[in-house]
């Protein structure tokens, strides 16, 4: 740590402002990540144990092994880092002081992309942003679409569209239940966490075709009916899901090595939070009821009979706790749903939006007419802007969309619950041993493809 | 939670008057350049320089209290000037209530003030917009490029960057491609 | 009656008179001369030193490397790597429902010094390249690459700034899987391909491979990158070598 030849202390102690970072070049400011305030502290120390003796020693060059810093790189190709992430650590022996994500190695310039796509090819890409909850992703765009072209979501798509949303909730925990439980030692987790997601897209797979990134949502409802027999599965699986929760929870909270490394590890007070933006059940492990699809229902969740689980400390085991309880409510949601799922079209019958469909090309001109026109050019949508937040199993998932007029976004902005929601990581982390560190990140559940986009 | 909650979206649009309205009154008679009411979304816009102002009296104001930014992000208006724009979501978790602010720039020198120190929030999603925009935020802690490699030039999300990538070979653009296939 | 068994009871241990055969290891012409050879010394026609030559070069070493290849092709250690999307559906290769470790590649190794297999499991970025280079070349020979899905094969849907457009442009691949993402089994069947070319004995050394030379940093052969080296002369040099009996073009091909 802090070395002779980097930057003199003069150069530290004016240091408080940062530099403008048009002027600097890139190895210095490569270099600024690593000096931490705290690193700067020692070495001031440390020149004035020299003033102070006027010699200089072996000892005043070697510090106490106490008070040692180290920078250690974690990632971005590491096993428990979620993907490609990462973290800039400055360690106090095995104490973690300062945690720096860097971020951006999967970055994958979608919302380029989809500004040069027309408004139906968009939705493929925007599934692939976050890639373990492409449903929500697919419909925070199709729902601001939709408000921009002010066009009314037939009520038993809505339905259909809240079954595959928890259905996907249940998938993505299921992803993050394995993959943080094989972070912690716990390796027989992951093998039933994914028998678990296998099931639920064996149903991805029956109404769409797809395992992942199904682009079963379309502008207007969703692509097609459920097939004849999902319904049945689906309750089979509804059935047999709170009891496999059961099991899991039978298994990690006996387990005593998993609370110690989850109780009391990396709580950050709830007014934190808020000021960093988090949301989703990182911030309802502090207590905080915000959950969007209660505070401001859309798709008729508001229909739906379903508590919003809360932590009271907001540590690891809340986090995680939060989380499996909400498996619990996502499987009432689905029951409910698919008991009340009413009859009607499932797609919206403006054909300036969504298809004709099939039958009525052999018969209607008008509908050949329009089918030629939305495929050819796509939808054309009145121009302005608009914010539309969803309540993904991360946190408020948003998609902004401005539209010029043209059949293609002007511009396009996912606001990813990862993303913000890494900002806490290094509060999180704060002077907690370096085994938590990947403990708490595993309870962050980033995903680095909503991260970089 | 106490408020019952209320009939419509909220802030419905003589609502969003009576924001501009306290904006003008206490942050700056000028401060407002523009309100617009769209698709039940409040947005109001403001000049660059009262950007910080502004927000802090909506996060501090009783009356107000737009406490959580939910979403900081850049926009491009290419044809239009000022062509470029940063959006604020701010969000009132009380009442359930969102409103836009939005200020627009210059291309040439982009500047406006952080809101790092208000909202520690921003802090990511500024550096995001300096990476793809070029927007600078002063008095940011740590104004990099994020998503993008340190040594990137350009920003790539602006309207008159490139897409970049390559074409892809179909019959009819074959005798174009590089070749290396045959 | 085909040519083929006329000349086999018509010329028991003769010098191979039919003009079809080819010399080429794994024919059904060579394994038939090869039978023929078997049952000449079976009957002891061939004795001594040509007798322990024989054993020597047909059936010891060919038969060896065939052991140490199939070996190989059915211990491939993939490395614990995941880029996007794809990184989900290769985590569920192993588990219960599709059992990787029916093909002996359940053990995924997190150091790239145990790892054998690197699965580009998702979109190479421009920022995360450099660093992917780096982790093959940290790897030990013999090691292939699985370009998994659309992205990491030729870009994808990606045609944009951030996306290096096919990570074959900076580093050779064994074995392209199509799809976006691809299932579980498409992987696997990609994986089975891969270990169809272990099995057909290639290169182990990935320059030799792919017939690379002169794509290292400094000049092949020489440690401290002398200036006055000519390196067209060193390359066709290893070419010469590399050949070594085979057509220097013949890699072969899953």
């Amino acid at each position: 740590m802090t070395d002779r030849s980097t930057p003199t202390p003069e150069e530290i102690a004016e240091g408080t402002s940062p530099p403008d970072p048009l002027g600097v070049s890139y190895r210095e400011r490569e270099e600024s990540i690593t000096l931490s305030p705290l690193g700067q502290q020692i070495a001031e120390q440390r020149e004035a144990n020299r003033a102070e003796r006027g010699n200089v020693s072996q000892a005043d060059t070697a510090l106490a092994p106490e008070t040692e810093l180290l920078t250690m790189n974690i990632g971005p190709h590491h096993p428990a880092t979620h993907g490609v992430l990462r973290l800039l650590t400055t360690l106090e022996g095995e104490v973690v002081k300062e945690t720096k994500p860097l971020i951006g190695y999967v970055h994958t310039g979608i919302e380029k992309n989809c500004e040069d796509k027309s408004y139906w090819k968009v939705i493929p890409l925007i599934e692939r942003m976050d890639y373990v909850s492409y449903y929500f992703n697919a419909l925070a765009y199709c729902m601001a679409v939709e408000k921009l072209l002010d066009e009314e979501v037939p009520e038993r798509a809505q339905y259909l569209r809240v079954i595959h949303l928890e259905l996907c909730r249940i998938h993505s925990h299921m992803v993050w239940l394995g993959t943080s439980a094989l972070d912690l030692g716990a390796i027989s987790m992951f093998w039933y966490c994914f028998r678990e997601r296998d099931n639920v897209l064996d149903l991805f797979e029956m109404s769409s075709g797809q395992r992942m990134h199904t682009r079963f949502f379309q502008i207007g409802g969703v692509f097609e009916d459920i097939p004849t027999g999902f319904a049945d599965k689906l309750r089979d699986f509804v059935q047999q899901m709170p009891g496999r929760i059961d099991q899991f929870a039978d298994l990690l909270d006996s387990n005593e090595i998993f609370l110690q490394r989850m109780k009391g590890i990396g709580a950050v007070s709830e007014e934190r939070l808020l000021e960093l933006g988090v949301t989703g059940p990182l911030l309802r492990a502090t207590g905080n009821p915000w959950d969007l699809r209660k505070a401001a229902p859309y798709s008729s969740y508001d229909d739906f009979d379903f508590k919003v689980p809360v932590g009271t400390v907001g540590d690891n085991y809340d986090r995680y706790k939060v989380r499996l309880m909400e498996l619990y409510e996502s499987c009432k949601i689905i029951e409910q749903a698919l008991d009340g799922l009413p009859e009607g079209p499932w797609i919206t019958d403006n054909r300036k939006v969504a298809l004709p469909p099939r039958h009525e090309l052999a018969t209607s001109m008008e509908a050949l007419i329009h089918h030629f026109k939305l495929v050819t050019e796509g939808i054309r949508v009145p121009a302005g802007e608009v914010y539309l937040p969803i309540e993904s199993p991360r946190g408020e998932l948003g998609c902004f969309v401005r539209s010029d007029g043209s059949s293609k976004p002007a511009r396009l902005h996912m606001r990813e619950p990862s993303f913000v929601n890494l900002q806490a990581l290094s509060d999180m982390a704060k002077d907690t041993y370096l085994a938590d560190l990947i403990a708490t990140l595993a309870m962050l559940d980033p995903i680095l493809g909503g991260i970089d986009r | 939670m106490e408020d019952p909650p209320r009939e419509g979206p909220v802030p419905d649009a003589p609502g969003l008057e009576l924001i501009a309205n306290a904006l003008r009154e206490h942050v700056g008679a000028d401060v407002v350049v523009e309100t617009s009411y769209y698709r039940e979304q409040a947005c109001v816009e403001v000049t660059p320089s009262a950007l910080l102002a502004v927000l802090k009296f909506l996060k501090e104001d009783q009356t107000q209290g737009y406490g959580f930014l939910a979403s900081v992000h850049g926009v491009d208006y290419l044809p239009e000037a000022p062509r470029l724009g940063v959006h604020y979501e701010l969000l009132n978790m009380r009442r359930v209530e969102r409103i836009r602010v939005k200020v627009r720039l210059e291309i040439d020198d982009p500047h406006v003030a952080s809101a790092v120190e208000l909202f520690p929030t921003a802090d990511f999603q500024e550096r995001e917009i300096y990476d793809f925009f070029g927007v600078i935020f002063d008095g940011h802690p740590d104004l990099r490029r994020i998503l993008m490699p340190e040594d990137y030039e350009g920003f790539p999300q602006r309207r008159d960057f490139a897409l970049g990538g390559e074409p892809v070979m179909f019959t009819h653009n074959e005798p174009e491609g590089p070749g290396w296939y045959e | 009656m085909t040519p083929d068994s006329a000349n086999g009871s018509d010329n028991p241990g003769g010098a191979l008179p039919n003009p079809f055969y080819t010399d080429q290891p794994g024919s059904p012409e060579e394994f038939r001369a090869r039978q023929l050879r078997a049952r000449e010394m079976l009957k002891g026609d061939i004795e001594s030193d040509d007798f322990e030559k024989y054993v020597e070069e047909a059936v010891m070493l060919t038969t060896l490397d065939k052991a140490l290849n199939w070996a190989r092709s059915q211990t491939v250690f993939p490395m614990t790597f995941g880029l996007a999307c794809c990184a989900i559906e290769m985590m569920s290769i192993v588990s219960a429902r599709y059992d990787v470790a029916r093909f002996g590649s359940e053990a995924f190794r997190a150091s790239p010094r145990q790892a054998d297999l690197l699965i580009l499991s998702g979109r190479v970025s421009i920022k995360m390249a450099p660093v992917i280079r780096r982790i093959y070349d940290q790897m030990l020979e013999p090691k292939w690459v699985i370009a998994m899905g659309a992205c990491s094969s030729s870009g994808g849907v990606f045609s944009n700034y951030a996306i290096v457009q096919g990570a074959d442009k900076f580093l050779p691949i064994d074995v392209h899987v199509p799809g976006c993402p691809p299932r579980p089994e498409a992987l696997i069947y990609g994986l089975i391909k891969l270990q169809r070319k272990i099995k057909g004995n290639p290169d182990l050394g990935w320059r030799e491979r792919y017939d690379a030379f002169g794509t290292e940093e400094y000049p092949y052969g020489t440690a401290n990158a002398p200036h006055d080296v000519d390196l067209d002369q060193l390359i066709a040099e290893r070419r010469l070598q590399k050949g070594n009996g085979r057509p220097a073009a013949g890699g072969s091909s899953a």
